[in-house]
């Protein structure tokens, strides 16, 4: 073990540079930010993730956020185990009908200042799982949405962008 | 009769089930056949329903054969299986609120997926009005003095997917776990029914995050048995590539995880470096990091280029280098070993009484690969050891997932070098017919049975996920342990809430 711990103080590290927000995000966001609410959250954000109905892919790569290439925790951006505890709701999945009060009532758990991040393409319009008896059908359906990150999963990056993109501007 | 082909010999077959027979029985036959069950003379594959009728699934490990018995139940009616087999009871439920159907003499009669808020009940049967406000669900009793429940869930403390633990606990020892799931239950089943083959293969692809690959391959052979049409030899290394590296990705990434269970960090930070250079070979290979709808029935949506083969090559260099290192540390830290070792630990008879797939069966004596038992295309061509252990504990999945990293390197070198050049896709003929595919996962055994239609769409397609007979023993392995020991167990099983709700 100690071979590999001296290797990691000498090494490069892996991490990689951030990436921009894409300006899209941004100019989605600034329609539904209060800029107050930021100031006062500042440059650091708790993030709590739920999942309200994901085939777990969407979380696999969020889980990637805080592996050495990501490092999420750098830009002051950190999971969290309880939404009192939390800035953000990171959602995914198509909301199914079985998760509807959970999720509710997590967003009613989180204080206010606070934002929504839908993540990935189901928890925008509930993807290939819409129409099914079983599913609300996106996250919007159910609470409000600040933020949409497209993909099947979106990728780290992707994630990362659309988490800076909260912070800055 | 305590052989399957007697059973079958009693049935009437149903023509062009492909590969293995399916026979209509009767109830008298069914009865037998869930006897032979409980006496451990086959073990069940699955149990599934549709709007008339159930289908038992049997695998019988002396001759290594698969079959499926049908009973027809016009009175919405079936003997219950679960009365006599327990691995059968979560699936009865199942029936029971998907397809109204009732299992006459069932010992558990709630709900499983049904949680009362879908506002249609039995919505894959005859479809009726919910009966109004829901009673709440009853937990089953664990009562003594000084006994405190600890409810946890469907929001859990991580990342990870919705379910619902109840504890009983005795200061800190565990007595009774009791699961409640169905939460990401999305109604797959019926999003299939009348879907095309393009669009049912994306929905099969996105059952489970962790296992798109082979539940992608499970449905593509499906369908090609169906049709009974071979693809070309090319798209099936490929796809043997695939899912082997989406084994790779998933093991290492675990290790780690568990690891980070056990409060070691370190081993997760390095399993994770591992597990992302997987992705991103993927990625770089495939065009996707999950390698998702790269696998179509007919073969394959994407090939492998020369530069892509490099790009693997090197990935394999870099495993080999590094994961040694890693192995060495976990088995020599005492600090890890003292939480995993004696942990959770799953008694083999009852892995073999729920055929648990995967490191689950594996690690606790049940020798069992579908790569190996029931070969399929192109692993009769390749060398592998399915590793084995008896001792069932959080130690014990832990190595066997070890060893199955070093088996699927040496797989994918094999696959490079032998893989065939040519076509990756044929088209699909237009056809119906009935088609089963078993395949192995990371996670064990994935099954999927599929009815076509003439016109091409789905009639029926039924997806089980090895966890359906994984979740209830993980109920069972923590009784006796602390509850601060529960996310290492919990982590060792990694049983899937998405591939088991549906
Ligand atoms: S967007 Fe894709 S990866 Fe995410 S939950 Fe939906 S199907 Fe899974």
């Amino acid at each position: 073990m100690r071979s590999l711990l001296l290797q990691g103080l000498f090494r490069r590290p892996l991490t990689e540079a951030p990436p921009v927000p894409d300006a899209a995000d941004l100019a989605a966001l600034a329609d539904h930010l209060d800029i107050a609410a930021r100031r006062r959250l500042g440059r650091s954000l708790s993030i709590r993730h739920v999942d309200a109905g994901s085939c777990n892919g969407c979380e696999l790569e969020v889980h990637a956020l805080n592996n050495a290439f990501y490092d999420l925790e750098r830009y002051g951006l950190r999971f969290v185990a309880s939404p009192r505890h939390a800035d953000v709701l990171f959602v995914t999945g198509p909301v199914t009908r079985n998760m509807r009060e959970a999720l509710e009532r997590t967003y009613n758990a989180t204080p206010s200042p606070k934002w929504v991040v839908a993540v990935g393409d189901c928890a925008a319009d509930g993807g290939l799982f819409g129409g099914s008896y079983a599913v609300e059908g996106g996250v919007s359906r159910v609470i409000p949405v600040d933020l949409h990150i497209t993909g099947c999963p979106p990728n780290p990056t992707a994630l990362l962008k659309g988490l800076l993109s909260l912070m800055e501007r | 009769m305590a052989v399957l082909s007697d059973i079958l010999s009693q049935g009437v077959p149903v023509p062009a089930h492909r590969p293995w027979p399916r026979v209509m029985v009767s109830a008298r036959l069914w009865k037998l056949a869930a006897q032979g069950l409980a006496d451990g003379h086959w073990s069940l594959l699955d149990l599934s329903a549709e709007a008339a009728a159930v289908h038992m699934t049997l695998f019988e490990e002396r001759t290594t054969s698969v079959a499926v018995i049908s009973l027809d139940c016009p009175k919405g009616r079936f003997p219950s299986v679960g009365s006599v087999h327990a691995p059968a009871i979560r699936l009865e439920r199942t029936i029971q609120d998907l397809f109204g159907l009732i299992a006459d003499g069932a010992v558990d009669t709630r709900p499983w997926m049904d949680h009362g808020v879908w506002g249609v009940r039995h919505p894959l049967g005859e479809v009726t009005e919910p009966a109004g406000e829901s009673a709440g669900y009853a937990f089953l009793a664990a009562e003594g003095e000084s006994l405190h429940r600890i409810p946890v869930g469907p929001v859990h403390a991580g990342i990870i997917e919705p379910g619902h633990f109840r504890f009983t606990a005795n200061g800190e020892t565990v007595v009774r776990l009791e699961e409640r799931l169905g939460y990401v239950h999305r109604g797959i089943e019926g999003l299939m029914r009348g879907a095309d083959i393009g669009r049912a293969a994306r929905l099969a692809g996105r059952v489970s995050g962790d296992s798109t690959v082979c539940y992608a391959l499970a449905f593509a052979r499906a369908a090609e048995v169906a049709v009974d049409v071979d693809v070309p030899a090319r798209a099936h290394w490929l796809r043997a590539l695939m899912a082997e590296m989406e084994r790779l990705a998933n093991h290492l990434g675990d290790i780690g995880a568990i690891c980070n269970d056990a409060a070691f960090a370190f081993m997760h930070a390095h399993c994770g470096v591992l597990r992302e250079r997987v992705l991103r070979a993927a990625d770089t290979c495939f065009g996707h990091r999950l390698m998702r709808d790269c696998i179509v029935p007919g073969g394959m949506a994407v090939d492998l280029d020369d530069p892509g083969v490099a790009v693997i090559d090197a990935l394999m260099a870099e495993i080999r280098r590094r994961f040694p290192a890693l192995v060495k540390i976990y088995d020599n830290t005492a600090s890890l070993q003292d939480r995993t070792v004696g942990a959770g630990t799953l008694d083999p008879a009852l892995a073999q009484r729920f055929a648990a797939g995967g490191f689950v069966g594996r690690a606790s004596g049940r020798l069992f690969d579908a790569r190996r038992m029931i070969p399929y295309a192109p692993y009769g061509q390749l060398r592998f050891e399915v590793p084995l252990l008896v001792e069932g504990d959080v130690n014990a999945r832990v190595w066997i997932r070890i060893r199955e990293v070093e088996q699927s390197l040496a797989l994918i070198d094999q696959i490079l070098a032998a893989m065939p050049a040519g076509d990756i896709c044929t088209g699909l003929p237009a056809g119906g017919g009935e088609g089963m595919a078993l395949v192995e996962g990371f996670r064990g055994d994935v099954l999927v049975s599929l009815r076509l239609g003439e016109s091409g769409k789905i009639e029926r397609c039924r997806m089980r996920d090895p966890s359906w007979f994984q979740w209830p023993l993980l109920e069972a392995v923590i009784e006796g342990n602390i509850v601060a020991d529960f996310p290492l167990c919990n982590k060792s099983f990694n049983c899937s809430y998405a591939g088991h709700d549906l």
